[in-house]
Formats: structure tokens, sequence, C-alpha cells
């Protein structure tokens, strides 16, 4: 009898001591989720979801109370990973997929009035006063302020240009089979 | 401009019809020969199976929406149901060789995914659904002494319920396992009933297509030779039954049958050539599809000298079917400069500069 | 000599017969030439001629840029026209910055520049000579000829393998140039062997090119350079196959030939080499195969880089049947070219014009594992395993499988039963993963970017405010100043 308790009461210390010390020792700081989820976040704070930058965001994500579609620059391919990392099923019915985007200011209504570079968070657009501005692709996250940002309706979003570089085969059967030469 | 198409711009002459239709043509003289021992139940029995299959694939193929055309020609609901009938009682009721295709195609074929998705050998799994549910219709063996039943016996056998008991019989295995079991050791029951050339001809007790081991070992050894498949997974379930027959018939010749009696009975040749070789259901690399065949004899020999089926061809495989992922996930063939691991081969060079 | 055991590999239709027996004829100079700035790996060239100027043949037009690039050189004399897009030789047909060279038929060389005996140049003016030639390999990588020398050089070259093992069907341009120009080739060998000071030097030639084996032999006689004939099988030209097959050596995953002492030319690359710095010219035609069965009379021409596939077709007698699909490469491995007029470029080796027999691409069907392509693979890949991923999208699991090691030969396609695109899902994918690579560098940029501009924008304010404060407290002390003045006052 005494034995039993005994070694009941051993094993139910030890076992306690030993999640204590793992509690301590694994601790986890902050909320990991919500610092992963930022880190796929395009970054560029543009305001679009109506959070205060992308870190609003993944907190709000974080907790469920967004959903995972709610990245206008991200797009399909971010809400398909949001979506991935929450575990949860996808709902992409209110996500236009036009692919990557990015923004262009036409030069012949372009008035150089500095408003776009401006509003820029990445400062991807040229320019001076008075002079036609110009947008750094490789710095653009197509978060659309320049496009607000512009009186002339110079500005406006386009889908990136293919070149040489960037092209690759498309998904088997996406494609018609060419008929060009066997028709 | 129309997108360009990729590379290759030249292929094999081959298709999935084409290596179906080889195989069923390395099955024809096996199940001619059985039409000529068992004479029209056995054509019916087949004809029943083969139209069974078509109409359920045709079925299956509507119901999920895609077209049935193309899948109805490439022959592999053709096969599947030819294998199942050739592993049928020649004397068979009509309904077991329907319900038998039924199921074939429509449950473990199609229900898994249809062509190249199922888990199971279709064939075999409809068989052993058949054995367990039927015992009594799926152990109708009938002795092989032609001349077989007219034309008009052969409609009562099949579609009749009509019964050709005057020749019922036991198969070597069966035969084996029954005296057994009643005490009679095999120095004692098997003088008498079995010889060795009645094995190798064929006219022995068993299935419609099983019998003839030589020309279905003719029909395997013709497809090896058309690359069809390779020879591992046959000769790996071969040696997986022969090895440890030879083994224990030495030990205790009075409890287990010698590998000659092995080899030439029940389904074994056909399982080995025509059903391990399931490229569907079987490992991707050359020593997986050995592995595989060597745990399909192994398993066949177990259950016919444990088991409480003398037969254990279509269990033996189904088990090995279910164990095929597992194989291809751990054998795979070494990549190219890397180790067996997928680690980078070591550089030999150091840079001298 | 002992070979080496290899895996898989297929054994497709020669089709070679069509082109072999034809010799090597020139090809009339054609009247406009395109001459892409971008023919090889690495960094574009820059063009250093204007519209309008005149160039003599072999005059450098366009000069390399960066570490890894080549130069071009004008491959006939006459008037630059224009400098603008010009559809690629590649699957996509997008333009790429393209010279228009208007010949003038006189095809006048530039003055060579010949060293009086090229075999005692010294390894680094041998490489800085190939480099200047702009010769790249030409057996379809088009990869910058001196970087790999220069690589070899200093990390040291045990064995030197020349490649003649064409294994892609139809192509025989590498057959017949060791057939006519054997000693041209076994110059160029020893050049490179003396640019990187190999112990062996091996040339591996596919068993099905009796009579290329037997000139170089003859071409060989007296050097070290031994002719190894190795067995016919596709793809043996891929250099790391062939290296396989004469040492027994592999490459390690991700590495280079030079990691195992090796370095790999292409037979047409060396006489490409002999050229370049016996005779002084530079890399500016070619020999390409033009062949397939809708062409009336395949044949073997030395084109001028930068002539349109067109002309080709049509020197050759244009097409006797109705073409289903015009090729540039082999069958195997080369590309659909979207229109005729792309130009040959110093990686292409053939111009196939098939019929749909030869081709021979029904429908796909679904796969039925047989493995076909398992054995076909010459990596060791599990090719349908791969595509089934690939085909639900999940790239991350066919990678864990292998995909990188795929070197995209088209073997497993060749041979697949049901006709499933294999290589072209292992291209996809491996092209997605790299747009996604990018484009996860590019959302690190600007987020950085973002960072940055945020920093910037706070401490803008800051100094505003601060500049205010101090203005303010500026005036307050003025004012109070102003008091304590007026107070005194």
């Amino acid at each position: 009898m005494l034995a039993a308790v005994v070694s009941l009461t051993a094993l139910g210390a030890s076992l306690g001591l030993m999640l204590g010390v793992a509690a301590r020792k694994l601790r986890v700081e902050g909320n990991p989720l919500a610092a992963e989820l930022e880190a796929m976040m395009p970054g560029s704070q543009c305001g679009q979801c109506g959070f205060p930058g992308c870190a609003g965001a993944a907190n709000a994500l974080a907790e469920g109370s967004a959903p995972v579609t709610l990245c206008p620059p991200g797009g399909r391919d971010l809400a398909v990973a949001l979506a991935a990392k929450l575990g949860i099923e996808a709902d992409l019915s209110g996500v236009k997929d036009s692919g990557p985007l990015v923004a262009e200011v036409q030069e012949d209504i372009c008035i150089g009035c500095t408003r776009c570079y401006k509003v820029c968070p990445t400062d991807a657009i040229m320019g001076a006063a008075k002079h036609i501005h110009a947008v750094f692709r490789e710095a653009c996250t197509a978060c659309g302020k320049c496009v607000e940002a512009c009186p002339t309706e110079a500005t406006r979003l386009v889908p990136v240009p293919v070149t040489l570089q960037s092209w690759y085969w498309p998904k088997p059967g996406s494609n018609p089979v060419s008929t060009a030469l066997a028709a | 401009m129309s997108q360009a198409v990729h590379a290759p711009h030249a292929h094999a002459i081959t298709s999935v019809g084409r290596i179906m239709a080889t195989v069923i043509l390395a099955l024809v003289p096996a199940t001619l020969y059985g039409f000529w021992l068992y004479g029209w139940p056995a054509v019916f029995l087949w004809a029943v199976a083969l139209a069974t299959a078509l109409l359920a694939e045709a079925v299956a193929l509507r119901l999920q929406g895609r077209p049935a055309r193309p899948a109805l020609f490439d022959g592999s609901a053709l096969l599947t149901a030819w294998l199942l009938a050739l592993s049928l009682p020649p004397f068979a009721p009509w309904w077991i060789a329907a319900l038998g295709s039924l199921f074939a195609i429509a449950i473990v074929k199609h229900v898994f995914g249809g062509l190249g998705q199922n888990v199971f050998n279709p064939a075999m799994a409809a068989r052993v659904m058949l054995l367990i549910s039927f015992p009594v219709e799926m152990t109708l063996w009938t002795a092989t002494m032609p001349p077989a039943p007219g034309f008009a016996e052969a409609l009562a056998i099949t579609f009749g319920g009509a019964s050709w008991d005057a020749m019922t019989s036991a198969s070597l295995l069966g035969h084996a396992k029954t005296e057994l079991t009643r005490g009679v050791d095999l120095l004692h029951s098997l003088p008498g009933h079995y010889a060795l050339q009645d094995g190798l001809a064929g006219s022995r007790v068993g299935s419609l297509g099983e019998t003839a081991s030589l020309l279905l070992l003719a029909g395997g050894i013709f497809l090896i030779a058309r690359r069809i498949f390779t020879w591992h997974a046959p000769v790996a379930m071969l040696l997986g039954v022969a090895v440890p027959a030879l083994i224990a018939n030495w030990a205790n010749p009075a409890h287990f049958l010698g590998p000659l009696p092995h080899l030439l009975s029940g389904g074994l040749m056909l399982g080995a050539f025509f059903i391990a070789t399931d490229p569907v259901t079987s490992p991707n690399t050359a020593a997986g599809q050995f592995l595989f065949g060597l745990g399909c004899g192994l398993l066949t020999w177990a259950i016919r000298s444990f088991g409480g089926y003398p037969e254990g061809v279509a269990f033996a495989v189904m088990l090995m079917n279910a164990a095929t992922p597992v194989i291809d996930r751990y054998m795979k063939p070494r990549i190219y400069g890397r180790d067996r691991k997928g680690g980078a081969l070591p550089a030999e060079q150091e840079a001298r500069t | 000599m002992k070979l080496f055991k290899l895996r898989g590999g297929v054994h497709p239709i020669g089709r070679k017969e069509l082109s072999a027996e034809r010799p090597i004829r020139a090809l009339p100079m054609p009247e406009r030439l395109f001459v892409p700035l971008q023919q090889h790996v690495g960094a574009a060239a820059t063009a250093i001629v204007a519209v309008g100027d005149k160039v003599l043949k072999g005059q450098l037009i366009a000069s390399g840029q960066g570490p890894i690039s080549a130069p071009v050189h004008a491959p006939t004399s006459g008037r630059i026209v224009a400098l603008g897009d010009y559809p690629a030789p590649h699957p996509s047909g997008l333009p790429v910055p393209t010279l228009t060279l208007e010949a003038d038929g006189e095809d006048r060389w530039q003055a060579a520049d010949i060293p009086d005996d090229p075999f005692a140049l010294a390894p680094e003016d041998i490489a800085a000579r190939v480099a200047a030639a702009g010769i790249v390999g030409l057996g379809g990588a088009a990869f910058p000829s001196a970087v790999k020398l220069n690589i070899s050089r200093k990390s040291g070259v045990d064995t030197l393998i020349v490649n003649g093992g064409e294994c892609e069907p139809y192509l025989t341009c590498d057959d017949r140039l060791m057939c006519e120009r054997a000693e041209g080739v076994v110059a160029g060998i020893r050049l490179i062997h003396r640019a990187v000071g190999s112990r062996q030097v091996l040339v591996g030639i596919e068993d099905n090119k009796p009579a290329a084996i037997a000139a170089m032999r003859a071409a060989a006689l007296g050097t070290d350079i031994q002719v190894v004939a190795v067995p016919a099988m596709y793809p043996m030209g891929w250099d790391k196959q062939l290296t396989r097959a004469l040492i027994g050596k592999e490459v390690p995953a991700g590495g280079r030939s030079a990691d195992i002492g090796v370095l790999v030319h292409n037979v047409a690359t060396a006489y490409a080499v002999y050229e370049a710095i016996a005779l002084g010219r530079p890399l500016v035609s070619r020999i390409v195969t033009v062949s397939g069965g809708a062409v009336k009379e395949p044949c073997n021409l030395e084109v001028p880089i930068g002539t349109p596939a067109q002309a080709l077709f049509d020197h050759c007698g244009g097409f006797g049947k109705m073409p289903a699909r015009l090729v540039m490469g082999g069958p195997m491995m080369g590309h659909e070219m979207p229109i005729t007029g792309i130009p040959i470029v110093k990686g292409t080796s053939g111009v196939l014009a098939l019929t749909p027999a030869e081709i021979g691409q029904p429908e796909p069907a679904p796969c039925i594992r047989c493995s076909s392509c398992v054995r076909a693979c010459p990596v060791g890949l599990l090719p349908l395993e791969m595509a089934a991923r690939i085909r639900v999208g999940d790239l991350a699991d066919a990678v864990d499988i292998g995909l990188k090691d795929c070197i995209a030969c088209g073997s497993c396609s060749y041979v697949c039963p049901a006709h499933i695109p294999l290589v072209h899902y292992f291209n996809h994918a491996k092209g997605e993963l790299t747009a996604k690579e990018k484009a996860k560098l590019k959302q690190e940029a600007t987020k950085k970017l973002a960072t940055e501009r945020t920093a910037r924008m706070e401490r803008i304010a800051r100094e505003r405010e601060e500049a205010a404060a101090r203005r303010r407290a500026a005036k307050e002390a003025a004012e109070a100043a102003k008091k304590m003045t007026g107070a005194t006052a």
C-alpha cells in the first residue's frame, strides 16, 4: 500500500517537474504564427486590406478575424499559400486572378506632378517635378496607390510583360496544341 | 501565335491499347486450351465476364462524365475480365462471372479512380470476393476429361443452374488439404491422385485457364521477350514458392508438397506471369518488382501450406498490392551524382588555386 | 578500351540515314542575316556597331558582358540595317535584340590574326583567343567555351573528353564534320588539350558512326588522343552520361564536370577552336543538318549564323510533303519553331521538318504505372511519380523526389505508352519554381524598400518636428530676450 502511494507520488512529481522544465526551456516568444504570416505578405504596407500595414493584417489572419483573400497585391497565390499555412480551405471565388501586375506610367498623359512617387510605399517610381515619371518594375508591388493618386489617370496597373528571361512552359493541357502547320 | 509543342518530337510506337492487346494475345493459347478441355460452358462464362466488364466500364465512365470510347478500346477492362474468367471454375453459373466482372470494374477499378489508380488487382480482388461470398460455386471443380458437354447441356450448366456432377472432383491442392485435415499424410493421399504429366499438360483439375501451365509459361516468356514486362516479378514469385516448398518437402515430405506440384498447381503460373506483372498494382523499379514477386510467392506458399484455403495466389497478390506503396517508397533508383540517401556525391578534385 | 555500365536510356529510331551520306555543302549567302545578341548561356552581348555601319566578315559587332557571356561577330561583309527585336530561336518565339545585316555579296574577311605556331601559344592565350572568337558549346548547350577552359585550367583536369556522341536522331552534322574535317577537329582537340593540360584525352563516338570513328582514328595517329567507340544510345551525348561511360565516374549532384577532374567539349566546338586559333576566324558559321521526312533533299550545310531557317529548307528543295512540325535542334530536345524566319544561331545543330507519322504523338491517356519511364531515365528518377505530383500542383514534393536532377532529355516522354508529356511537366515545374523564387526575392527586396521608406518618412517627420521645435524655441528665446531688454530698458 505504502509502496504504491510513494511510487505513484514520485512518478507524478517527476513528470510534473519535467513538464515545468519543458515549458520554460521550450517557450516560444510572441505569436509565431502572426510573424510567419507577416513574412509571407508583400510587405509594402499599402493598407488596401483595411488594416494598418501587413503586420496588422497578419495578426488579424492569425486570430481568424480576416479572410485569406484580404490582400489584393498578393493575389490568388498568396491566398492559397495563406490558406495552406492556416490549414483552412480558401474561398477563392472572390479573388480576381489577373496574374502578377505592375504599375505603368503612360508618358503621353503624365504631367509630372510627383504625386505618385510621393505615395509609393516602395519608392518604385522615379522622376522629378515637371518630368515624366517611370516605374522601376523590380520594386513595384502593384499596390495601386499611385493609380489613386494620379490626377490625370496616367498611371495604371498592367500585367507584368513576359520576357525571354521570365517565360516558362505552361502546364501541359492548359493550352491548345499548335495546329498552325498541321491544318 | 499558338503555343509551341514541347519536345520530344518523336515517340516510340507504343500505346496502352497495344500493351493490353499483346498481353491478351499471350493469353489466347491457354484460353483456347481451356475451351477445348471444358467445352461450351467455359466459352459462355468467358463471354459473360467480358461483356459485363465492357458494360460496367462504359457505365462507370459515363457516370463520371468521362468519354467512354477511348477507354473501352484500350483493352484494360477486357484484360481484367479475361483474367478473372480464367481464374473461375469452368462450370460456374453465369452470374458468378457477371458479378465478378462488375465488382472488378466498378468497385475495385473505378471507385479508386479508374485506370492506373486502383490499389488492388481487379481480377484478383474480384476472385477473392467471389471465393469468400460463394465458396460452393467457386470450388465446383470438374475433372478435365473431354468430351466436354454439348452446346445445349452447356447452356443448362452456365445459365440454367444444372449441375454436371458426374465428374466433380477435387483439385490437387484441395485434395491434399482435405486429406491432411483428416489426418491422412501426403505419402498416403497423393499416390493415385497426382501425376506430373497431368500438371504439365494441363489436364488437371482447376480453373478455366490456369491449368495449362506450360502454355501460360510460354505466354509469359513471349511477353518478356516483347518487353511488356521484365523477368523480375514472375521469376521471384516462382522462386518464392519453389524454394520454401523444396526445403519443407525435404524436411517433412509427409506434410509438405514438393516444388513441382506447387509450381504446376492452382493459379501460380497465371499469377506469376499475368497478375504479379500488372503494372498498376506492382512496384516501379526492377528491385521493387523482384521483392514484390518474392513476397507474392512466399505468401502463396504459406497460405497453401498453413492457411484455411487450399489456394493462396489471389490472397498473396492482394496482400502484396497493399504493400506496393511501401516498397515504392523504399526501393528507389539511385539518382545520378547522388548516393543512395540522396546526398550529393563528394567532389574529387579540390580547386588548386 | 573497357566501357562502364550506364543506367536508363532509349533507342529512338535514328533516321540518320536521311542525311548521313550527304557531304557538307556551303549554303549560298542569304541577302539578310538576323544575328541575335544572345546566342549563349549567360549575359547578352552588347552591340558595338550602329545602324548604317559597314562591317567586314568576322568583325566584332557585339561584345560580351560580364564573366559568363560571349561576343558576336559579323557572319559576312555588309551593312548593319537594323538593331531591334526579332523572334528568338526559342520555343516562346518572344523577341530578342537582334542585329540585321545586309550582305554585300563580297563575303570579305577582316584581317586575320594568326599566330606563327598555334601549338606554342600559352594556355591563357588559347583561352583568351577562344573567348574573343565567341565560341560557345556547339553541341546545343551554348555555354561559353572559354569560361569552361578557364575554370578547368585553374582546378586541374585529369581527363579531357571530346563528345562525338551525337545521340539525337536525324542529326549528322558532327558525323560529317568528323568524316570530312577530322584533321581540323584533332588540331582543335590538341589546342584545348594544351589549354588545360589534361593527363588523357578521350574522344567518345557512338558506334553507329564507323566512318567518323575511322577518320578520327586516322587523324589522331601519333597523338595521345584516344578515340573510343561507345554504344549508340540516347542520351549518350549528355556530357555526364558520356563521362560515366568512358571513365565510370559521376559528376556530383549540383556540381560540374571539373569537380571530378573532367572537361567535356563537343567535336564541333573543337573544330571551331581550331578555326579561331589556327585560321584566325571567329565563330561566324556552323554546320547544320537539314532533315526530316517532309524535306525533299535532306543534307548537311555550312550556314552563316543568322540565316533564317526558311533559307535552309529552300536550299534543300523545299518540302516534299506538308510538314506537321518544324523543329530547331534534334527531335528529342529541340524546340518547335514558331515561324520559319527564326535565325540559325551558334547552338543550332539541325532544322527538321517532320511529318505526322514521324512525330507519332496521339492524345495522352491515363498513366498505367508501367514504369517504362523509370527504366528509360538515365538519371535514375521516377518520372511517373514526379508528373503525378506536378499535375496536382505539389511542386515541393516533386522537388523532394528529384525534379531538380532532371536533365529534360525526354527519354521518358519518348517511351511513355500513355503519351503523357512527362518532360513538359518537368520543364513547366522548373520554370514555375524559378518564377516563384524570383517573386520571393522581389518580395524581400520590396519589403526592405518599404521599411527603409517608412524609416525615412519617420526621420523626415521627426526632423521637421525638431526643426519646428527649434524655431519655436528660438522665437520664444528671442521674445524672452526682447522682454528682458524691454524690461531692462
